[in-house]
């Protein structure tokens, strides 16, 4: 399978379809955006596997939560708005109280929602999924560990909220690099300052590593690609060695991931630590480039905020 | 002895275990559970196909009891079938029980889904039908709504989507006692004319005397014969049914119990 140059959605689809063909529990619940995501190609294979409610994206929950309690293996499909928060009860009840497995997809998370607008950015999903007990929450950051992460997914008794971009993104992994649900991969390392990064956030990190460079500054690049259950031992074992961190993240820099990282140090490891992510804004219409020059996630943001918490140190 | 004896029996008997369930305790969801007792008992003693000794058989009829808060008559239900034994009913609601106000079915044996967010159960009934459609499995999927819950947006999506899917496998009821926590349905949001609501869904629908054990019994049997359609049958009830002290009150859904008012109205229920 092709996991480089192809938006996202294709390589995810893709995986669907091979995953499901080893796997006859695995079903697709829509709500009226199989266009967007391209799940009509896991349709035109397995339509008696592909259940469409419409625009009723409770009920999308509600029915997968039924099907998984019948041992099917539900995948529901939405925009991130519409996958947390529009359905934050009965994920929480349907799914997680009542210990189903349902898989929940969220495309195009925080400013990737782009020509949407302001009312289809989740700047807020992180947040909301990782106070329920028992999710995971899985943000890939290119077809290569999406695709090595795909079986544990499936694998994983429990429900996971992955937040999937649905278009082009930037290749990070190279094709043999090993990946652990749940665990941190280390992109590049570095003594003076630690950087974890999500998603989109992480070519932005390495931008950020390069500049710094020049400036005599060694910087180690993490990737998060789960806010929950976090990685606390990847955390500490790079903050013992920077003793100075940077939080990367596309969403609000309440509650994601610098949220969960400065928890992790607070407890194990205090250090001097800075968070780049959307300052408590809500989202609006534009492309890429100027919404992440807008709400500050750049690789220059990210150096601001590691030269700062190098200067922090210093100061200690 | 007859079928109409028994169910009207076994109706009985639920009702004793109920009240003595929420008087243990000395409060609790009365009215919701009271008003639903004689489907139970044609459900559990007549119609579906269960085995409290195999009580995870793939094969079995199901029943989401959408509306949770009606747990108590439940837990009667199971214990007098054979689920659990009868001492359990008196944990209901204690620390660390596996007997809560709302159904759990992590918690309780014989429960087929977690309820107690009114909307969603009634969904999850829809996605167990589908995948009994799916799977053409020859079960059934019972559900049980309630009448304030019917004012819940998410009733309505899993309404539309089921009658769409033709969901021929699904039986659900209304509990039309006509009474919310805050007062009559009618002045609140009013759901009438339920029946017409439900028929342009494209059910099946039927209305009956919800305290009819036969009437019961008989419109689920027709609804199982019912092809391309779910089945609503609309249960016309009196809230706190068969609790002396409490019928047809609103004041009913959560309320202290005392042993007193358990006592007299077990006496009164003969």
């Amino acid at each position: 399978m092709e996991l480089r140059n192809r938006n996202m959605r294709d390589i995810y689809v893709d995986l669907l379809i091979h995953y499901a063909k080893k796997h006859p529990e695995i079903v697709i619940v829509e709500a009226d955006l199989m266009v967007a995501l391209g799940t009509t190609k896991f349709q035109k294979m397995f339509p008696e596997r592909t259940i469409n409610v419409g625009v009723a994206e409770a009920n999308m929950i509600g029915v997968a939560a039924g099907l998984a309690n019948m041992g099917k293996l539900p995948f529901t499909h939405t925009f991130t708005p519409f996958a947390t928060r529009r359905v934050f009860d009965q994920i929480t009840l349907s799914v997680a109280y009542s210990k189903l497995n349902v898989k929940m997809v969220g495309s195009d998370p925080g400013i990737m929602a782009t020509l949407n607008g302001g009312t289809h950015m989740s700047l807020e999903d992180v947040g909301l999924m990782r106070n329920v007990p028992n999710m995971t929450i899985y943000e890939p950051v290119d077809g290569v560990q999406l695709a090595a992460l795909f079986p544990q997914i499936i694998e994983h008794d429990g429900p996971v909220y992955i937040r999937l971009i649905r278009k082009e993104f930037d290749q990070i992994f190279a094709d043999d690099q090993k990946f652990e649900l749940g665990k941190a991969t280390t992109v590049a390392t570095g003594t003076d300052v630690s950087i974890f990064a999500t998603g989109i956030m992480v070519k932005e990190a390495m931008d950020a590593r390069d500049i710094l460079k020049e400036q005599g500054i060694s910087a180690s690049v993490i990737n998060i690609h789960a806010v929950k259950p976090i990685d606390v031992e990847a955390i500490v074992k790079d903050a013992l060695i920077t003793n100075a961190v940077v939080t990367a993240e596309n969403h609000n820099f309440i509650n994601g991931l610098g949220s969960a990282v400065a928890e992790v140090l607070v407890e194990n490891h205090p250090v001097p630590m800075e968070r780049v992510g959307i300052k408590d804004h809500f989202g609006e219409v534009g492309q890429k480039d100027f919404l992440m020059e807008k709400f500050g996630l750049k690789a220059h943001h990210i150096v601001d905020a590691a030269l700062k918490a190098i200067e922090r140190k210093k100061n200690k | 002895m007859n079928t109409k004896l028994y169910l009207e029996e076994q109706a009985k008997n639920i009702r004793i275990n109920t009240l003595e369930c929420i008087g243990h305790l000395g409060v609790g969801h009365i009215g919701g559970s009271m008003s639903i007792v004689d489907a139970l008992a044609v459900l559990y003693f007549d119609q579906m196909n269960i085995d409290p000794k195999n009580p995870k058989l793939p094969n079995r009829d199901r029943f989401v009891l959408s509306k949770g808060h009606g747990g108590p008559a439940v837990y009667a239900s199971l214990a007098l079938k054979g689920y659990f034994p009868m001492d359990l009913l008196k944990t209901l609601n204690q620390s660390n029980t596996s007997l809560p106000s709302h159904t759990d079915m992590n918690r309780t044996i014989g429960i087929d889904m977690t309820t107690g967010s009114l909307g969603q159960g009634f969904s999850a009934a829809v996605g167990m039908a589908t995948a009994v459609q799916m799977d053409k499995s020859p079960f059934y999927i019972y559900t049980m709504i309630g009448d304030g819950e019917s004012q819940e947006g998410q009733i309505w999506e899993a309404a539309m989507f089921s009658g769409s899917q033709k969901l021929d496998h699904l039986i659900a009821f209304t509990d039309y006692n006509k009474m919310q926590i805050d007062g009559e349905v009618e002045f609140i949001n009013d759901v009438h004319p339920l029946d017409k609501k439900w028929e342009a869904f494209n059910w099946h629908v039927q209305v009956i005397d919800g305290h009819d054990v036969i009437a019961i019994r008989d419109a689920i049997l027709e609804a199982k014969k019912v092809q391309g359609k779910p089945s609503m049958i609309i249960l016309n009830t009196i809230k706190g049914k068969g609790a002396s002290f409490c019928e047809g009150m609103a004041s009913s859904h959560n309320m202290p119990v005392s042993k007193e008012m358990v006592k007299e109205a077990i006496e009164r229920l003969g």
